[in-house]
C-alpha cells in the first residue's frame, strides 16, 4: 500500500500565545514548534497499515524549513521518505491555498490512501484534509478512530464516533481519512530510528517546482480574512463559596447555583 | 447578486435535532440585520411533514430535499445536493452546525464550492452587508474576528450549544419548496454499514446541560462512582480530563478539552481538575463553571463563576444531598 501521510507544525500547547502588535497575528520568538498532535496520529496509522499491508509510508509537510525537523521525526518513527514543500510566498495562505500546494505534492505520487490530522490546533480549522480530498477527488472519512484495510486492498472500513454512536462507514480507495484521538498511540521515535532517519530521502518542494503561481498564495490571495486577533473574553470575576465545614459549603454552593446562577 | 441566508439543519434518523433551531434562531438574527429571507435547508428521507418545525423560529422558507439516499448521511450525496442548490440560488450567507456531521460536511462542502469557511465560530454579525465571525484559536487562548473576500456564500460552522434559541411564535409559519437536485449513485463512494449505539441513555458530553467532570484529584477510577451520583441527581453527563483518561482510569470519549470534546454546557463542575490550558479549552464557553479543588492556588479558580477550596471527596457527596433538595 502507498500511504501518504500530511503533517504540519504548530505551536506546544503550553506554549503562551501572545498577539502582535499588529493584531492580526501572534508572535513568533519563544514558540517551541511541535508536530500537531493529530497529525501524530495519522503517521502511527500509516505506520501499521504498512506493518500489516507492507508498502510505504511517505510523509509530506507544508511550512518554513523547520517543518523539517517534524518530518525527521515521522522518518525517525520509521517512515520511508519525506517532502516539504516550502515557499516564502506561502506564508499566510488561508487553508484552501495550503490544501491545494499540499494536493499539487500528492498528485506526483503514487497513493492508496491519505491521512491528514482532523484540525490543526493552532487554527482549529479542520479544512485541509477535506480540500485535499475534494482537489483529488476521493471521498474523505473525517474525525475516524479505526481503520481496517480490506483484504483486496481495495477498499477501508472505519470508525467514526458521533454524539451518543459509533458510525461503521465503508469506502472505495483510493481516500483520504481526517485522524481523530483515539484512533491509536503514536509510538516514540527509537534511537536507531533516529539515525535511520538521516539517510532517508527529504525533498523540498517550491511552489513553482509543483506548477503553482505563487499569486494564488500568501495574505492577498486569501478569501477567510483576518480582521483582528484578540485574548479571549474575560469572565465576570467568580466567587468563592464561604462555609466552615464540607457540608455548609455544599449548602451554600447548591444554593447559590439555585438562586443565583438558576443552573439548578 | 447573492442574497439571502442559508442554515442546513441536522436530523438523525428523521428527528430534527437541537442544534438546527439554534441555526434558525441565529439564521434569523443573522437575515433580520441584512434586510433578507432566512431558508432552512432539510436534506433526508421521507422527511417533509419536519419542514413545518422551523417556520416559528423565523425561517421564511424550508428547502426540503427528500431521497432514500440521504438517510443516513454521508459526505458524498450531502455535498453533492447542497452544493447543486447553492449554485441554483446563490445564496449570501450559509451556516451550519459545529456537530461531528456538519464539521465533516462543511468542510467539504466549501472545498467543492470553493470558498473559505470558519469553523466553531461562537458568535457572528453583519458588518457592512458581510457576514464576521468570532471564533476561538490556540484552543481559545485568543479569539479570531474573521470575514470574507471574494467568496460566497460566506460559510461558517456554529459551535453547539452556544447560540441561543428564541422563543418560538407558533403564529408564524414557512413556506415549504421541493428541491431540485440530481444524484448519481455513482458519486456516492462511501456508505454507512452499521451503527452502534453508546451505552443506553448517555448523554454526548457535547449536547449535554450539566456536566460533572473528574481530574487527577479522583485518585482513581473506582471514585468516579460519587461523580455519577452527582449526576445522576442533577441530570448530568460525567467528563474527564486528559491526566484521568491517559491513566485509563476513563475511556477517551469522556475527555474534555483540547484534544478531547469541547462542550458549552450550562453548568460545568471541575472536581480535582487543577485547569490547565488545555482543559479550559474545552469547556471554556460554558455558561456557569463550579471548580471543586483542595488546592487554593489551582488556576482553575481563575476560570470558575463559583469556588469551593475543600476535599472532593467530602465536598461531592455533601453536594449530591444539598441538590437533592432543589429537585
Amino acid at each position: 500500500m502507498n500511504i501518504i501521510v500530511c503533517l504540519k507544525q504548530v505551536p506546544d500547547t503550553e506554549t503562551q500565545i501572545k498577539i502582535a502588535s499588529d493584531k492580526q497575528s501572534i508572535v513568533g520568538d519563544d514558540i517551541k514548534w511541535v508536530m500537531n498532535p493529530y497529525d501524530e496520529f495519522g503517521v502511527e496509522e500509516a505506520l501499521r497499515l504498512r506493518e500489516k499491508h507492507g508498502g510505504e509510508v511517505t510523509v509530506v509537510g507544508l511550512g518554513p524549513k523547520r517543518v523539517t525537523e517534524s518530518i525527521r521525526t515521522a522518518l525517525a518513527m520509521g517512515a520511508d521518505k519525506g517532502i516539504l514543500v516550502s515557499d516564502e510566498a506561502l506564508t499566510g495562505s488561508d487553508s484552501l491555498a495550503q490544501a491545494k500546494a499540499l494536493a499539487a505534492a500528492i498528485k506526483e505520487l503514487p497513493y492508496d490512501l491519505i491521512f491528514t490530522g482532523q484540525r490543526g490546533v493552532d487554527d482549529d480549522l479542520g479544512i485541509v484534509g477535506a480540500t485535499i480530498a475534494e482537489l483529488l477527488n476521493i471521498p474523505q472519512l473525517s474525525l475516524v478512530v479505526k481503520v481496517e484495510v480490506a483484504e483486496d486492498g481495495k477498499s477501508i472500513k472505519v470508525q467514526r464516533p458521533i454524539e451518543g454512536e459509533t458510525l461503521v462507514i465503508t469506502s472505495s480507495l483510493p481516500a483520504l481519512i481526517t485522524a481523530q484521538k483515539g484512533l491509536n498511540e503514536p509510538r516514540y521515535a527509537s534511537l536507531p530510528g533516529i539515525m535511520k532517519a538521516k539517510k532517508k530521502p527529504l525533498a523540498e518542494k517550491s511552489l513553482g517546482d509543483l506548477g503553482l503561481n505563487s499569486a494564488d498564495f500568501g495574505p492577498g490571495a486569501r478569501k477567510l480574512k483576518i480582521l483582528e486577533l484578540t485574548p479571549p473574553p474575560a469572565r465576570a470575576a467568580g466567587k468563592i463559596v464561604e462555609g466552615e465545614t464540607p457540608q455548609e459549603k455544599a449548602a451554600q454552593l447548591a444554593k447559590l447555583l439555585h438562586e443565583e446562577a438558576k443552573v439548578l | 447578486m447573492a442574497q439571502g441566508v442559508w442554515i442546513i439543519a441536522e436530523q438523525r434518523d428523521g428527528e430534527i435535532r437541537k442544534i438546527s433551531y439554534e441555526l434558525a434562531s441565529e439564521g434569523r438574527r443573522l437575515a433580520d440585520a441584512l434586510g433578507q429571507d432566512l431558508t432552512v435547508v432539510l436534506l433526508g428521507s421521507t422527511i417533509k411533514d419536519k419542514a413545518a418545525a422551523f417556520g416559528p423560529y423565523g425561517a421564511n422558507k424550508v428547502l426540503v430535499a427528500d431521497d432514500s439516499r440521504l438517510e443516513p448521511y454521508t459526505t458524498d450525496a450531502y455535498v453533492s445536493v447542497i452544493s447543486q442548490l447553492v449554485k441554483a440560488h446563490e445564496p449570501a450567507v450559509l451556516i451550519l452546525g459545529a456537530s461531528v456531521q456538519g464539521k465533516d460536511l462543511a468542510g467539504r462542502l466549501a472545498a467543492r464550492l470553493d470558498v473559505a469557511m470558519a469553523q466553531d465560530c461562537t458568535a457572528f454579525a453583519i458588518e457592512g452587508g458581510n457576514l464576521v465571525a468570532t471564533r476561538p484559536i490556540y484552543a481559545g487562548k485568543a479569539y479570531a474576528k474573521v470575514t470574507f473576500e471574494n467568496s460566497w456564500p460566506q460559510m461558517a460552522t456554529a459551535r453547539p450549544k452556544v447560540m441561543r434559541i428564541s422563543d418560538p411564535d407558533p403564529s408564524k409559519s414557512a413556506e415549504t419548496v421541493d428541491a431540485a437536485f440530481t444524484l448519481d449513485d455513482a458519486e456516492l463512494k462511501t456508505k454507512v454499514v452499521d451503527v452502534v449505539k453508546d451505552e443506553s441513555g448517555k448523554v454526548d458530553l457535547t449536547e449535554a446541560d450539566k456536566i460533572v467532570s473528574g481530574g487527577r484529584g479522583m485518585k482513581g477510577p473506582e471514585n468516579y462512582t460519587i461523580l455519577e451520583a452527582l449526576a445522576q441527581v442533577i441530570g448530568a453527563s460525567v467528563g474527564a480530563s486528559r491526566s484521568a483518561v491517559d491513566a485509563g482510569w476513563r475511556p477517551h470519549t469522556d475527555q474534555v478539552g483540547q484534544t478531547g470534546k469541547v462542550v458549552s454546557p450550562n453548568l460545568y463542575v471541575a472536581c480535582g481538575i487543577s485547569g490547565a490550558i488545555q482543559h479550559l479549552a474545552g469547556m471554556s464557553t460554558s455558561k456557569v463553571i463550579v471548580a471543586i479543588n483542595k488546592d487554593p492556588d489551582a488556576p482553575i479558580f481563575q476560570k470558575a463563576d463559583y469556588g469551593v477550596v475543600a476535599d472532593l471527596f467530602d465536598l461531592v457527596p455533601a453536594l449530591t444531598e444539598e441538590a437533592k433538595k432543589y429537585l
